[in-house]
């Protein structure tokens, strides 16, 4: 959180104030502004939704989408469901970890950060994977990379 | 002045559109082509993506993959004048996927710029919610009834009886959850909608609103849809500001407020009562029927859950008659269905066509059969919870009976295609794999049952002790079908056993095995 104080997470919180049906929608813009959910604003979102810790902890580490650490400047998500299985998405899997990114560990190589996701809703021109939101269809190991490298500033 | 048309859709972008329509504004520019590039969603043909379109008198005439670097060539040779090249697949309408097909609900689809209500208005639009704000509550909900509409989102519950219990319970609040969290491989039709022609589903749930005497709608959209979400939220500024949406709906006494709730990464919210808990801002934790949500739903108010399918097909049976709507169908399941070809598969896209049509028709006559060039092996309908089928139930009519009596389930109506090389232990090992990883985790045999599955599939598959292994697997699959409170858990063991059942071979069951 280092170039946000609380008090500015608390203000961009503002409109949820002690509304406990917000917990998921505040962690969501936390996310938006610090590009992950650093452990101290678990508690600021309680405080700001007036409900428990543990409640917000809870829905913190339901949802596949949060982070606790920041992610890396490109996050690809490489899509592991049954209509990219049948297009051939072991090879990709394995091309991409030969080069070294694991999308199981999610383990950040300069700068790009590869995770595994349940469907994009590309299924007929798998296999298919996002580079920080841009869809790619047909996606290979290379087609990936280039696009991930053009947007490392 | 030429009209000019580049997709938007997510699937056209990931082939590379966005790129080609900036390459056609320049090159028309740099050779003094006078155009007027319209964005729209797309038709669904999605293996000739980016499939540019061009206006002629005749109807218009579609390029098939073009690439960017293909573009000054294409406007060069006078192609968007004649409408000849060698990319031209002659008129889009004609083309022997999109001919014969009966875009009810996707009839604007690929059609226009879904960011234009007056383009909407222009394509029959509004026409629907116009005769809905004249037509009395009970009046709407008895043409959905009529019209044999049923959810398209899985369970096929019909829809018009869902609106009457809702229409039918006193409440000072009401509400519409559209739901939109498509999770299952294989279905993008909600998405193709949501990109390619927003404003249908806004109006079917406005439709649904005055029906039921809700006047809040929310829809809950998946976070893997960020361009669906940006649309949506563009659409409904828009429907607000033109007086669709608000405290008037087009001047009339009806309220109705929208808004799009996004998901943050879990597939079980997808399941009704688990989407009203992260609706409420909480983990999405299956909820014990009854009580059913239209009755205590939403913050415990009355609540209308619908699939974007579902919704959108609204407007055209409140326009048209729910007598054109039921002409449509197969024996129970009336109207059309958008099939999604997907996978390992040729021609992948949507198919919007009555119920009714065969799965051999599909894969092989609108799908042309594996991208690979390999004999088919086994296609998967309905997700990552339906059964998987072989080619011995090519003739099954693709319709809720019928393919549920084959041992399938049509879901949400995808159809993921696999070649020979697929290996059915692995597909139903994944099965389970998914399951545990996605499992809200509040009944056992979903929650611990699915790990377990892992480990005794794997077993089998080791020649462990198989007889009595198999015998243990399908004790588990019982008590996870009977004893798992929604979907999830028991529907996993569909793909399970139906792959374990065609394709004992892949997990070294020798032939003769008692299964």
């Amino acid at each position: 959180m280092s170039n946000y104080s609380e008090e500015s997470i608390l203000n961009y919180l503002g409109p949820y104030k002690g509304e406990a049906s917000a917990i998921l929608r505040s962690l969501q813009l936390v996310q938006e502004l610090l590009g992950y959910v650093p452990d101290s604003a678990i508690d600021l979102v309680a405080k700001n939704s007036n409900v428990s810790r543990a409640e917000v902890y809870g829905v913190f580490t339901f949802y596949s989408d949060f982070r606790s650490t920041p992610p890396a400047q490109v996050v690809v998500k490489v899509c592991v469901a049954e209509a990219c299985q049948a297009s051939g998405n072991a090879e990709l899997i394995s091309q991409l970890h030969g080069q070294g990114y694991d999308i199981h560990s999610g383990k950040i190589k300069d700068d790009i950060q590869m995770e595994q996701t349940f469907c994009l809703g590309n299924c007929a021109l798998g296999p298919a994977a996002m580079v920080n939101g841009k869809p790619i269809g047909r996606a290979t190991s290379a087609s990936i990379l280039k696009t991930a490298v053009e947007l490392i500033s | 002045m030429i009209k000019v048309f580049v997709p938007l859709d997510s699937a056209a972008l990931s082939m590379g559109a966005d790129e080609v329509a900036i390459a056609i504004v320049q090159s028309a520019a740099s050779q003094g082509k006078d155009i007027t590039l319209i964005r729209t969603g797309s038709r669904g043909m999605l293996w000739l993506e980016p499939l540019v379109e061009v206006e002629t008198s005749a109807g218009r005439i579609g390029f098939a993959n073009i690439s960017t670097e293909a573009v000054p060539e294409l406007i060069k040779s006078g192609a968007l004048d004649t409408g000849s090249h060698k990319s031209s697949i002659g008129l889009v309408e004609e083309h022997d996927f999109f001919k014969n097909q009966n875009r009810v609900t996707f009839a604007r689809v690929g059609v226009i710029d879904p960011l234009s209500i007056s383009d909407y208005e222009n394509h029959g639009g509004l026409v629907g919610l116009r005769k809905a704000l004249e037509m009395s509550a009970a009046e709407v909900v008895s043409q959905v009834t009529e019209s044999g509409l049923r959810g398209r989102g899985g369970a096929g519950f019909p829809a018009g009886i869902k609106w009457q219990t809702v229409l039918n319970t006193q409440s000072d609040q009401k509400y519409i959850c559209c739901n939109a969290d498509e999770g299952d491989s294989g279905t993008f039709a909600d998405r193709m909608l949501m990109e390619g022609d927003p404003f249908t589903l806004i109006e079917g749930m406005i439709i649904s609103g005055i029906a039921v005497g809700a006047t809040q709608g929310l829809i809950y959209v998946r976070s893997e849809y960020p361009h669906a979400i940006d649309i949506l939220n563009r659409a409904i500024a828009m429907a607000n500001e033109y007086g669709l949406l608000g405290s008037n709906v087009l001047g009339s006494k009806s309220a109705f407020a929208l808004e799009v709730r996004v998901g943050a990464g879990s597939y079980v919210c997808g399941e009704e009562t688990a989407m009203l808990e992260s609706l409420e801002g909480k983990r999405g934790m299956v909820r014990a029927k009854p009580p059913i949500p239209a009755l205590v739903g939403l913050f415990g108010k009355p609540t209308v859950i619908n699939n974007v399918m579902t919704l959108s097909a609204v407007p055209m049976i409140l326009a048209q008659g729910a007598a054109a709507y039921q002409a449509l169908g197969h024996e129970r399941s009336r109207g059309t269905q958008v099939f999604q070809l997907a996978g390992n598969i040729k021609r992948g896209g949507v198919v919007e066509v009555a119920f009714g049509i065969t799965l051999g028709e599909l894969v092989d006559i609108y799908g042309g059969g594996t991208n690979s060039g390999k004999p088919v092996k086994t296609v998967q309908i309905g997700g990552p919870l339906g059964a998987y089928l072989g080619t011995e139930s090519w003739d099954v009519a693709m319709a809720y009976e019928s393919l549920a009596q084959a041992g399938g389930m049509l879901g949400h109506g995808g159809i993921v295609v696999f070649d020979d090389t697929a290996n059915m232990a692995k597909q139903a090992r994944f099965a389970m794999e998914f399951c545990a990883e996605e499992s809200c985790g509040k009944c056992t045999p979903c929650r611990i049952g699915s790990t377990r599955g892992v480990e005794v599939i794997d077993r089998i598959v080791a020649g462990e002790d198989q007889e009595k292994n198999l015998e243990l697997l399908e004790d588990l699959c019982e008590v996870m079908t009977d004893g798992s409170l929604c979907a999830m858990g028991g529907l996993t063991p569909m793909p399970v056993r139906s792959a374990l059942k065609l394709f004992p071979a892949d997990f070294g069951i020798k032939t003769g095995a008692k299964l």
